[in-house]
């Protein structure tokens, strides 16, 4: 008979190997559901993970709007405050960079355009973010529903701007506005590919965050209101003026993930760019168990993944691979959680 | 009239560490009638109700239910079909749900939601009991009393005989409780029997024909409630044996008044008013203790003054300082201690490490650093208050959760008076202890009276007030009914007055 029993605490070494298996099983799994549909199995991990080294600058491009909007989140997550508006605040700092690139330009000095873009994106996606946190704070009202639904919001902003009034003059009828000028591009690092010095910028945020929050007087508040709202009212922490420096702190790297994907990869303002991988943070920062570094290393890893979603059609696999595989992953990682917190044990009867 | 509908008899219970919350309780219920159980909180009342309704089995003794003894298998399902509900205290309804949606929850026999047939039911139940409900409102929209009567309708529903009500006023108000009570009557005429759980002396008295009385686990009376009195309730409910050997020494100098409460007043969490105009004041090198049974404005008291809960009327004075409305964390830094009677929601966030626990209090000083924190100091600071306090943990980077509760307690009574504060407000500070750790956390009480300290020590057994307090204040109601000096303090007295009833016992009698 199987007997289960919960572990007072959990080795290290098990902390490593458990989520390495369930990703191990996780892809198992999805080749076995490959195998089950007709598709090459062997070929579709290829492009993954063969593609993702050939393709490396791909998967960082996507790694480092993860990094920082993983550790955004990961703010208020740790805080139990349930962001899962980063989509929309990321549109919002997208809306705000754009708006500084484009009518400001001629004001600003093109040294100091982009960071006038950055400064305008935090607070753009800061201040969207505080409409959920304020709402928290102050009536209690629950931040998933709030934050998700602002999302779309935000999404309906940006396409009102692109269609309307930001509508730019050479788009040619696309919904889009016109190019920004040179000064408001993050440049590519290297001669080909897209990868960009905003990743320069995601590594400072992650290793900043990771000292302000696992060593700071700002990350022990926030460590202390995670674990109770009453220890931290008994430790003489104001809870309302905390939610609303996580929740601004949390939308404002979200926002400024917004402004360096729209300045680097596309160079002006549509709808359709990748805001999708706001929720796929969300997937990161839980796969890294909110540590700060963890978060930047599962980044490039999930940045792999979301780069198959674009290569497996090229090799006639669908798509949709990459995306179960997405979920599969997580859903183990949850699951194998279960072995971090309780021991199995064959007990004979 | 002689004939049992439920027999409990020599009925132990054993939890899990040793702790013995029922040991040779009987209890027997009558047909017709309402049966109080008396006790403070911890005297077992809980438990035994949740062995008759199947919640938990006994260690040891029988239970009978007409005459027919309880074996095999015995959960709540098989209680409700024996005809025993209960209605806890806090409701079990589903509340965007309909009162006939509520019925038929958990129901497994119920495939098809009938509603004509159960609101019939209902109305039918609600018409001969006078409770007054209408089976289509919604659950939300009814009042607490209202939703209470529902649970009883749920429960005769079941067909439920003999009604458990566990602490049923304590959500009530004086009319909500007498409208109650006439409900709980009118069902004993049908032929139903009560079961009710208090602490509430005139209560028992007023409404109940039997009552048993419960005290650390054991079954002390059953009494007929027309042959007794408060003052021997009071008597049977404290017990009278008490170790008077007092654990503080005399002559201390007494020095000036540290804390002095006005008129003070202040609602609980449900709004209603839990403190009522409480004055007192402690001076420097005293101890004042708190008595009272628990739920009469302790944990308001204890709140008021550390800043975690408004006062509504009147005012906090510490060292002449008006500090009713300052911040916790300016009181905090006025050098205020305050060990809370929640160890594990409130003192202490157990999924940390001891270093973050022990910086509760202070991590807002500048030598634990102003921005960074300073690993290096928080760790000394650590290590001192383990060593001071002889606090068993394999490494002060350890969580606090995997420490036993008298190591625990050592670790808030070292964070708390590791900054040599003024005044400390200790609420129930020896619960669940066993005795080595209740005598290390006197101990140090003590130490810190001698050391000019002024104390106000809540609790809720009479025997840690003989032992530890100069002066005792009663609180009943969210009112002080006396402060009394403790040496000499008539035991008697302090129990009627933990009753609210004030009025001059003859001590001689």
């Amino acid at each position: 008979m199987l007997k289960v029993e919960k572990r007072m605490e959990t080795p290290t070494y098990l902390k490593v190997v458990i989520p390495i298996v369930s990703v191990l099983v996780a892809i198992l799994f999805s080749s076995l559901i490959l195998l089950i549909t007709g598709e090459n199995a062997l070929a579709a991990l290829n492009t993954i993970f063969a593609g993702s080294l050939i393709n490396w600058q791909e998967v960082l491009v996507n790694g480092v709007s993860l990094m920082i909007i993983g550790i955004g989140i990961a703010i208020a997550f740790k805080m139990v405050i349930w962001n899962i508006g980063a989509a929309g605040q990321m549109m919002m700092g997208m809306i705000f960079a754009a708006g500084v690139a484009l009518f400001l330009h001629v004001w600003i000095p093109p040294a100091l355009l982009l960071p006038a873009m950055f400064i305008a994106a935090i607070i753009g996606g800061g201040l969207w973010a505080l409409i959920s946190g304020g709402a928290k704070a102050v009536w209690n009202v629950n931040e998933v529903i709030t934050s998700l639904l602002l999302n779309y919001v935000a999404l309906y902003i940006l396409q009102f701007l692109v269609n309307g009034p930001w509508k730019g003059v050479k788009s040619m009828g696309f919904p889009q506005t016109d190019p920004f000028p040179e000064a408001a591009r993050i440049p590519t690092i290297f001669p080909t590919g897209r990868l960009h010095y905003g990743l320069l910028i995601a590594i400072i945020v992650v290793i900043v965050f990771y000292f302000l929050l696992n060593k700071s007087r700002w990350g022990y508040e926030i460590r202390v209101i995670g674990e109770g709202r009453n220890v931290a009212r008994y430790g003489g922490m104001s809870l309302a003026k905390n939610i609303f420096i996580a929740m601004f702190a949390s939308g404002a790297l979200a926002g400024l993930a917004g402004a360096i994907q729209v300045s680097a990869l596309e160079g002006r303002l549509s709808p359709h760019m990748n805001t999708d991988i706001g929720y796929t943070a969300i997937i990161v920062v839980w796969l890294s168990r909110l540590h700060p570094l963890v978060i930047g290393i599962v980044s490039v890893f999930m940045g792999a993944l979301l780069y198959a979603e674009t290569s497996l059609p090229a090799a006639g696999i669908p798509t949709e691979i990459a995306k179960l595989m997405q979920g599969l992953i997580l859903f183990f990682v949850i699951a194998g959680d279960f072995f971090s917190r309780y021991k199995v044990k064959m007990v004979k009867e | 009239m002689e004939q049992y509908l439920v027999e409990m008899k020599n009925i132990r219970k054993v939890f899990p560490g040793g702790v013995v919350a029922n040991d040779k309780v009987n209890l027997s219920i009558m047909k017709g009638e309402i049966h109080a159980l008396l006790g403070e909180n911890g005297a077992g009342k809980s438990t035994l109700m949740n062995i008759l309704t199947g919640l938990y089995r006994q260690d040891g003794g029988e239970l009978f239910i007409r005459d027919e003894k309880i074996e095999g298998k015995y959960g709540p399902k098989e209680a409700i079909a024996k005809g025993i509900g209960m209605v806890h205290q806090n409701f079990r309804l589903v509340k965007p749900f309909t009162v006939a949606e509520n019925m038929v929850l958990g129901n497994r026999k119920t495939i098809i939601y009938d509603e004509k047939s159960i609101v019939s039911k209902i109305e039918e139940i609600s018409e001969k009991f006078k409770l007054q409900i209408s089976p289509k409102a919604k659950i939300w929209q009814l009042s607490i009393g209202e939703q209470q009567r529902v649970e009883i309708i749920k429960m005769l529903y079941k067909g439920a005989e003999i009604l458990i009500m566990d602490e049923p006023t304590a959500v009530l108000t004086p009319q909500e409780v007498k409208s109650l009570f006439d409900i709980l009557k009118g069902m004993t005429k049908e032929g139903l029997s009560i079961i009710f759980i208090t602490h509430k002396m005139n209560e028992v008295l007023t409404y109940a024909d039997r009552i048993t009385v419960l005290r650390g686990g054991f079954a002390i009376k059953t009494l007929n409630a027309s042959d007794t009195n408060e003052s021997e309730l009071a008597d049977l409910m404290v017990g009278r044996q008490l170790d008077t050997k007092r654990m503080i020494d005399d002559g201390v100098n007494i020095g000036d008044v540290v804390l002095k409460l006005e008129n003070v007043g202040a609602m609980n969490d449900k709004g209603l008013p839990a403190l009522k105009d409480v004055s007192f004041e402690i001076k420097g090198g005293e101890i004042l203790g708190v008595a009272g049974v628990a739920g009469n404005g302790q944990k308001e008291l204890s709140e008021v003054i550390t800043g975690l809960r408004s006062v509504k009327k009147g005012s906090v004075i510490f060292k002449g300082d008006n500090i009713t409305k300052e911040s916790v964390r300016k009181i905090i830094d006025r050098n205020i201690a305050f060990i809370p009677e929640d160890r594990h929601g409130m003192g202490l966030a157990n999924n940390l490490p001891a270093t973050d626990n022990a910086i509760l209090k202070m991590y807002t000083k500048k030598e634990y650093g102003r921005f960074l924190l300073n690993k290096k100091k928080i760790d000394e600071a650590t290590t001192k208050m383990v060593n001071d306090f002889e606090i068993k943990i394999p490494n002060i980077n350890c969580n606090v959760k995997l420490m036993s509760g008298g190591n625990l307690q050592k670790l808030i009574l070292a964070r708390e008076t590791f900054e040599n504060p003024e005044l400390i407000i200790a609420v129930y500070p020896i619960r669940g202890l066993d005795v080595g750790a209740t005598d290390y956390v006197h101990r140090k009480l003590a130490e810190e009276r001698r050391k000019g300290k002024a104390i106000l020590l809540i609790s809720e057994d009479l025997e840690e007030i003989y032992k530890m307090t100069d002066k005792v204040a009663v609180l009943f109601d969210g009112q002080i009914m006396d402060v009394l000096e403790t040496k000499g303090a008539d035991i008697k007295k302090l129990g009627l007055l933990m009753a609210g009833i004030k009025e001059e016992v003859d001590t001689n009698a």
